[in-house]
């Protein structure tokens, strides 16, 4: 069993780092847009007497947007391609266990976001002296890491229900405006009144809180509260996925 | 001991289409069974029976007694399908690697490769192989795990003289080793070479059973047609040694296996013909003769 997953994983990150234009939008985007964001006043205060600067609050925000980004986007990408060349045909014939092709699929992902924040947070401390103590990085990739659980589902979601070509457009035209709406990209207090009222709700909210708050910026909900609300997230997510996996199989392999 | 594939009143239903229609058969171990038909006979939907892909709308499909849709019955089966896909950016030996892991006692690796001849392209990518070359990569990768049970769905579409030839040098290498398979063709030159058991499957239905050559002194291997200006009725057409005649409007088809004494019989009775024409019966002709057809 642990041969068969290992040679699994194996697979999966072959297949994915052979794609350029994937990591390249998971690499190389985020620290383009923290360029623009991050880089003007980099090492000033975010607000007078802050003891966080600019830049690690830009760096915070760029690190959810990457890892809610990296699992959206290998799970929906890889699911609709997957479905498109039938590749689920032999595979469902084959005796792998679907548990085991699914957390295969989980740790690629995972290591990938990782090495998305490593290559951000080594970009952002030479290019912005974003300084923090060992322990609070890897509580801010931790919390990331973990939080972005439910974008998961939202990927699995989005790979059943979206065909190969559209999926890349429909997943970014869901969520870079979520991402926006989120305040990753601007506070919330600067977004357009209608927009205000709704952020705390959408999803990337409660999720760049978490970086947020790791970094010692004081976020409008408490911890506990942002992580119910992604467990909220995670079920609702799940659910899709389940019910978009079930419409689909059903009519393949009723 | 249970038959290695049996398929027991199986009925399979698209909506209002009867894709299968209470098939039952069952193939013992070791055997190297051919399911012949035109499209759409239903030959994909059995084998997707058998592979647990499909569920049966009423009866069973069973692998060793076994519900095909354990993991445990699938590791003792491999398959190749047709249109099913597999990662393009992966190489031919990581892909062979990939699937012997999902089994217990894979065959090596290399022995795959060079069994399906892709020594030469062990380390391309599969997006760059040809038809012919991916045709038998899913044949590696339906056998790298030495399983007991083969099914192979029309395996030699697409590939090349040589192609052709070098896979079914590999089938009989691999049916050697006392394994059970089962293909679909609808070739019946095919199954003649191949199998030892010929099932003919039409319209949802096994219509015969029988050895190759038992099937091949059934089906008419040619197709006489002519325009004729006189009536042409059953009268006209009996004694003659057809297996299947059609006539519309002026057009006569008839269906023999015995051309010569046929146009001998129809010159003698001063028959009509015009716009004459002999050639090989297509299957689905050679069909209509097994199913008595109109």
């Amino acid at each position: 069993m642990v041969r068969v997953f290992l040679i699994q994983t194996r697979a999966e990150m072959l297949k994915f780092w052979r794609v350029p234009a994937f990591a390249f939008f998971s690499l190389g985007l985020p620290l383009i847009i923290f360029t623009f964001f991050g880089l003007q006043h980099a090492t000033q205060p975010l607000y007078p007497h802050a003891a966080i600067t600019v830049g690690t609050y830009v760096m915070a925000s760029m690190a959810a947007y990457t890892v809610g980004n990296v699992m959206v986007f290998s799970f929906g990408m890889a699911l609709a391609i997957e479905r498109g060349q039938k590749q689920d045909l032999l595979l469902r014939a084959s005796p792998l266990p679907p548990a085991i092709y699914l957390l295969a699929k989980v740790v690629n992902a995972a290591v990938f976001a990782l090495v998305a924040l490593t290559v951000l947070f080594v970009f952002a401390h030479f290019t912005a002296s974003v300084n923090l103590d060992a322990g609070t990085w890897v509580t801010l990739a931790a919390r990331l890491l973990l939080g972005s659980i439910p974008f998961i589902g939202l990927g699995l979601g989005f790979g059943y229900l979206v065909g190969p070509n559209a999926a890349p457009a429909v997943i970014n035209f869901v969520y870079l405006p979520v991402a926006f709406a989120s305040g990753i990209f601007i506070p919330v207090n600067q977004l357009p009144d209608f927009i205000r009222g709704l952020a705390p709700y959408l999803p990337l909210n409660p999720f760049v809180e978490l970086g947020w708050n790791a970094i010692g910026f004081p976020t409008d909900r408490a911890v506990s509260t942002d992580v119910l609300y992604l467990l909220a997230y995670a079920v609702g997510f799940f659910a899709l996925a389940l019910w978009a996996y079930r419409r689909d199989t059903a009519a393949k392999f009723a | 001991m249970p038959p290695a594939i049996e398929l027991v009143g199986a009925s399979k239903k698209y909506g209002n289409f009867e894709a299968l229609k209470n098939v039952s058969f069952a193939i013992d171990k070791g055997s190297l069974v051919a399911m012949l038909g035109p499209n759409g006979a239903g030959k994909t939907t059995s084998i997707n029976l058998m592979l647990g892909l499909r569920r049966p709308t009423s009866g069973k499909a069973l692998i060793f007694g076994d519900d095909p849709r354990r993991i445990a019955t699938r590791k003792r089966f491999g398959a190749m399908l047709q249109e099913s896909g597999v990662p393009q950016l992966l190489k031919v030996t990581e892909l062979v690697e990939l699937f012997r892991s999902y089994y217990p006692k894979p065959l090596p690796t290399d022995q795959v490769v060079k069994l399906v001849g892709l020594e030469q392209k062990a380390n391309t990518l599969v997006r760059d192989l040809s038809g012919g070359q991916t045709q038998r990569l899913y044949f590696a990768l339906a056998i790298c795990g030495d399983p007991e049970v083969l099914f192979l769905d029309e395996p030699t579409v697409g590939m090349d003289v040589e192609g052709r030839r070098v896979f079914l040098r590999a089938i009989r290498d691999f049916a050697a080793g006392g394994k059970t398979i089962l293909l679909t063709t609808h070739y019946l030159e095919e199954a003649d070479e191949l199998a030892e058991r010929v099932l003919v499957i039409d319209k949802g239905k096994v219509i015969a059973d029988g050895s190759p050559q038992e099937i091949k002194s059934r089906v008419a291997g040619s197709k006489i047609s002519f325009t004729s200006s006189a009536h042409i009725d059953a009268a006209a057409l009996s004694g003659l040694p057809v297996s299947a005649s059609d006539v519309s409007d002026h057009r006569v088809s008839l269906m023999t296996n015995d051309p010569q004494a046929v146009l001998r019989e129809l010159f003698r009775r001063n028959v009509d013909m015009s716009n004459l024409e002999v050639r090989g019966a297509d299957l689905e002709e050679a069909f209509l003769s097994l199913t008595g057809g109109s």
